[in-house]
């Protein structure tokens, strides 16, 4: 019954959606049609009962997982009687078809949101924006109706499920897909508001404000979806890489690097291409020289679009190829790492500029004032730090990698305490009056560039460092590994909820300083009989041990994989001040008492 | 009209796309083409499987055409396409070759007692390196060689009688009266 | 200012440093092992090089390489032994071929055509930044007379 109630809920969901997309959209007109009040009136009831059907939906699969229902295909396919409680509710999210529901369950949320958070925005525009997600919402729902059915009945019922696969019972697969789903669905909004301004005509500074808040929380949530998903892979599929280039990979991160771009032209006012082609039409009067924010901001653009434009090249590519009868390719690290560092490192170059240009017009000589030692300081930190790092981790004595990295990531923090200095030394009062006196966006821009520092030095730092040892130790057997000793102390077989593991002991330790051991297992699933390696990591601030469980080789002997990891813990940490920097952004007063500002005068306008 | 031409390139731009996407529907992103078709097959030399003391080279079979299958008694798929193999060998429509990859020569016997022996003979491949000439990467994976001893298809996975039918067997006849 | 070219020449004479020719040992044939394992996609687990990968063909091929580095083959003669066998496919760094030169050089055309837009944005831009003549004139009326008056 209860699987019948999800399906029937969703295809209620669809008439909403249908209803959502279509008449408030016509209602608001088009040119110089009058609007019609009523269908107007729909959008905001529209979207907040489509949220309500989906919700039904989704509640519904959820409890055909958390029942042990077989007789659903889904449940079947991708649950177990055994699977611990939290893993049967996040298999909902396990296969395709729920996650696709997935997916309709977070744009039905982000369309109720704004027909929530939207008092101050004028009817129409409104209409048009909730319209727009609408017709999103019909091609999704009636895909997964069509499609991807989720509650497809499996008869006679299975008497058990074929169990969630290992990789993902994991608490990454917890968080990471809704953090995800969450920011992937949330830019279209942004596309929403884009699309209504485009069919009102009124692409204006005031329209920027009122998307704004919108892309911005969007990007948050990508940005801990992507880093979070990187982390997980890191520590989950047992080898410690954290980025591959993969086409699921490089589909999260392109528009990531778009809505960057997007919140940095939204700073200007104005859209991306707009800025580009309309804005004299904008009426922002936006005249500025060559040297100047405005035109550091537009590089940044181009670098940042270029940048995504190349993901998507190689990452279709081999498509593009195979389909034309061209023969196969692979596209991977390799290519990606080749073009995409040239085009970052100019722009965090760029980073340390572009904040302290002023807008429209900018002396050069001024801001190399303020950037002089910044420079001396990154470079010399440049050139020195490799030579420290090569001889601690020995490997080689100076890496040009290395320097780059590090001098961009030096520059780029030092930049930033430049900024605040000159931010914090005109302002008046004591130093906390001064820090609050400033608008978050400000702090959160701050944050989140000091995210991306962190970022490149963890990544430089990593890959330039990083130590790996495939070994065989017997019994009691030792192995050093950047500086460490990693001794075998055998095997335990231990049993889980829906599985059993071989539990190594790796007694670790420094000299004479005794460190955690870590315990890397072997596990084989009831179920699915598939071995899967569970790592065991020391994690730290300064660096990850990692060691990996390989096989047995006769007698008591075992291969293990041990990984020296230096800083790449700042990866995800670089990832999470960004993220931080992005909600600050958003919590700035000045969008909500502008957004009323903006109301009042958009009500006096329209009795004028 | 500039601006016209660059207003459309968008569209024209995600049509294209779209394109390539449904044509990639129907490809699979995990076969890979071989890039010894028309190349001469890799020289070899292996014990047969069934007389130990007598070792085979393809050179044996110039002349002729023939097939190579590599198989293995750990193979799961290879026990779905081996009763084709065997409906092959019956109607004796063209010598098969069985390459034993990495496998155990008692249990290989034994597999072939159990399911039949439809091959001219078996070459054990013990170590894989014969299959890693031939650019084996899954068993089973079936070649066609033709009489000078060039290797002319290529398949991945097991042999279905619809692919014997269109592909396989009329290129083996073709290649047979070519002569 | 001079000290920060000493700065950038000293940068660059590392850098020239750093690929001084290393002398093969074990342990530098283990490095170009896993450099070339990297870069070599796995067949069987195809979103895993055979450096990561744990299945037999990756174990064969990883060994495939080891023996052929200490027989003295260069990386390019390893990464030709498996194209020969497997294809371009088996290659995560795509080859510069006829085919893929849009691939390689796709970025750097579409960041000089980026550029170009660029350049034209900020020189429209620029150009309504100058007064003319007549504002010009103007401007400095209005400004003596706030002189006379506020002062």
């Amino acid at each position: 019954m209860i699987p019948e109630l999800g399906h029937l809920a969703l295809i209620l969901a669809l008439l909403a959606a249908a209803v959502l997309g279509t008449l408030p959209l016509v209602g608001a007109g088009f040119g110089d049609r009058a609007p019609i009040v009523e269908w107007v009136r729909l959008a905001r009831p529209a979207a907040q009962v489509q949220f309500l059907f989906v919700a039904v939906s989704w509640i519904c699969l959820v409890l055909a997982f958390a029942g042990d229902d077989f007789s659903v295909v889904n449940v079947a396919s991708n649950s177990n009687s055994q699977l611990p409680m939290v893993y049967k509710i996040t298999a909902a999210w396990g296969s395709h078809e729920g996650s696709m529901l997935l997916w309709i369950l977070m744009l039905a949320l982000w369309t109720a949101a704004v027909s929530v958070f939207s008092r101050h925005l004028p009817a129409e525009m409104l209409a048009r924006v909730l319209g727009v997600m609408g017709l999103v919402s019909i091609g999704f729902i009636l895909f997964t109706l069509l499609t991807s059915n989720p509650f497809e009945r499996l008869l006679p019922a299975a008497a058990d499920g074929r169990d969630l696969n290992p990789l993902l019972q994991d608490p990454g697969m917890v968080i990471h897909p809704p953090m995800l789903y969450m920011g992937y669905v949330g830019f279209s909004v942004a596309f929403a508001f884009a699309v209504a301004a485009l069919i009102g005509g009124r692409m204006d500074a005031a329209w920027s404000r009122w998307s704004r808040p919108w892309t911005t929380v969007a990007w948050c949530f990508l940005t801990i979806g992507i880093a979070l998903g990187s982390w997980w892979a890191y520590y989950e599929l047992g080898w410690g890489g954290w980025w591959f280039w993969d086409p699921v990979e490089n589909a999260s991160f392109m528009p990531w690097i778009v809505g960057t771009a997007l919140i940095h032209s939204m700073v200007i006012g104005a859209s991306l291409l707009l800025f580009a082609w309309r804005a004299p039409k904008v009426g922002l009067g936006a005249t500025f020289t060559a040297a100047s924010r405005e035109s550091a901001l537009l590089a940044n653009n181009v670098l940042l679009v270029v940048a995504a434009a190349s993901v998507l090249l190689g990452t279709l590519y081999p498509l593009f190829l195979d389909a034309l009868g061209l023969g196969k390719i692979s596209v991977g690290p390799p290519y990606f790492d080749a073009v995409f560092v040239p085009l970052m490192a100019p722009l965090a170059f760029l980073m340390g500029i572009g904040p302290l240009a002023r807008w429209k017009s900018t002396s050069l000589p001024d801001v190399w004032t303020l950037l002089r030692w910044a420079l001396g300081v990154s470079l010399a930190v440049g050139l020195l730090l490799p030579l420290a790092f090569g001889a601690w981790y020995g490997k080689a004595p100076w890496s040009p990698m290395s320097a780059l990295g590090l001098w961009l990531a030096v520059w780029i923090a030092c930049s930033t305490v430049i900024q605040m200095r000159q931010q914090l030394r005109h302002a008046r009062g004591g130093l906390v009056e001064r820090v609050l006196a400033q608008p978050r966006s400000w702090w959160g821009m701050l944050l989140a560039h000091l995210g991306v520092a962190a970022f490149i030095a963890g990544v430089t730092l990593v890959k330039t460092y990083e130590t790996e040892l495939d070994v065989k130790l017997d019994l009691g057997q030792s192995v050093t590994v950047s500086g460490y000793q990693y001794r075998f102390d055998g095997v335990r077989e231990i049993k889980g909820p829906n599985y059993t593991a071989q539990r190594a002991d790796i007694s670790v330790s420094r000299g004479t300083t005794q460190l955690p051991t870590l315990h890397p297992e072997k596990r084989v699933y009831n179920v699915q009989s598939m071995p899967m390696t569970e790592a065991a990591i020391d994690t730290g601030p300064f660096g990850d041990r990692y060691v990996s469980l390989g096989e047995p080789v006769g007698g008591t002997a075992w291969t293990l994989r041990i990984y020296k990891k230096p800083f790449v813990t700042w990866i995800w940490g670089g990832c999470a001040l960004m993220a931080l920097g992005g909600v600050l952004a958003v919590l700035d007063r000045r969008y909500r008492t502008q957004a009323v500002r903006d109301a009042r005068a958009a009500l006096q306008s329209a009795k004028a | 009209m500039n601006r016209k031409l660059l207003l459309i390139l968008p569209l024209v731009a995600f049509v294209a796309l779209t394109g390539f996407f449904l044509r990639g529907l129907w490809l699979n992103p995990r076969e890979v083409p071989s890039p010894l078709i028309g190349k001469a097959a890799p020289g070899f030399e292996r014990p047969v499987l069934h007389a130990l003391e007598r070792s085979f080279t393809p050179q044996e079979l110039r002349g002729q055409v023939w097939l190579l299958n590599v198989w293995a008694s750990w193979c799961a798929p290879c026990r779905e396409e081996h009763p084709l193999f065997n409906s092959l060998a019956k109607a004796k429509v063209v010598p098969i070759v069985g390459l034993n990859y990495k496998d155990n020569p008692d249990a290989a016997r034994k597999w072939l007692v159990a399911l039949g022996d439809p091959f001219l003979l078996t070459v054990i491949d013990a170590d894989g390196r014969v299959g890693l000439d031939y650019g084996v990467y899954g068993v089973p994976e079936t070649f066609v060689i033709d009489k000078s001893g060039v290797i002319r298809l290529k398949h991945i996975g097991p042999l279905t009688q619809e692919k014997l039918d269109k592909t396989v067997l009329p290129l083996v006849r073709q290649l047979q009266q070519g002569g | 200012m001079r000290a920060l070219l000493v700065l950038c020449l000293v940068f660059l004479a590392c850098a020239a440093a750093a690929y001084a020719q290393v002398p093969a040992s074990p342990a530098e044939l283990e490095r170009r092992e896993t450099a070339i394992a990297a870069e070599l996609r796995c067949l069987v687990c195809q979103n895993q090089s055979i450096a990561e990968s744990n299945a037999d063909l990756a174990r064969d091929l990883r060994q495939q390489i080891r023996e052929q580095l200490k027989a003295g083959k260069s990386d390019a003669e390893i990464r030709d032994f498996m194209t020969a066998r497997y294809g371009d496919f088996v290659l995560y760094r795509p080859p510069l071929k006829a085919g893929t030169v849009l691939l390689w050089f796709g970025p750097f055309a579409l960041l000089g055509l980026g550029a170009l837009i660029a350049a034209r944005i900020v020189r429209t831009r620029r150009s309504s930044v100058a007064l003319s003549d007549a504002d010009r004139a103007r401007a400095a009326e209005l400004l003596g007379r706030g002189r006379e008056d506020g002062a």
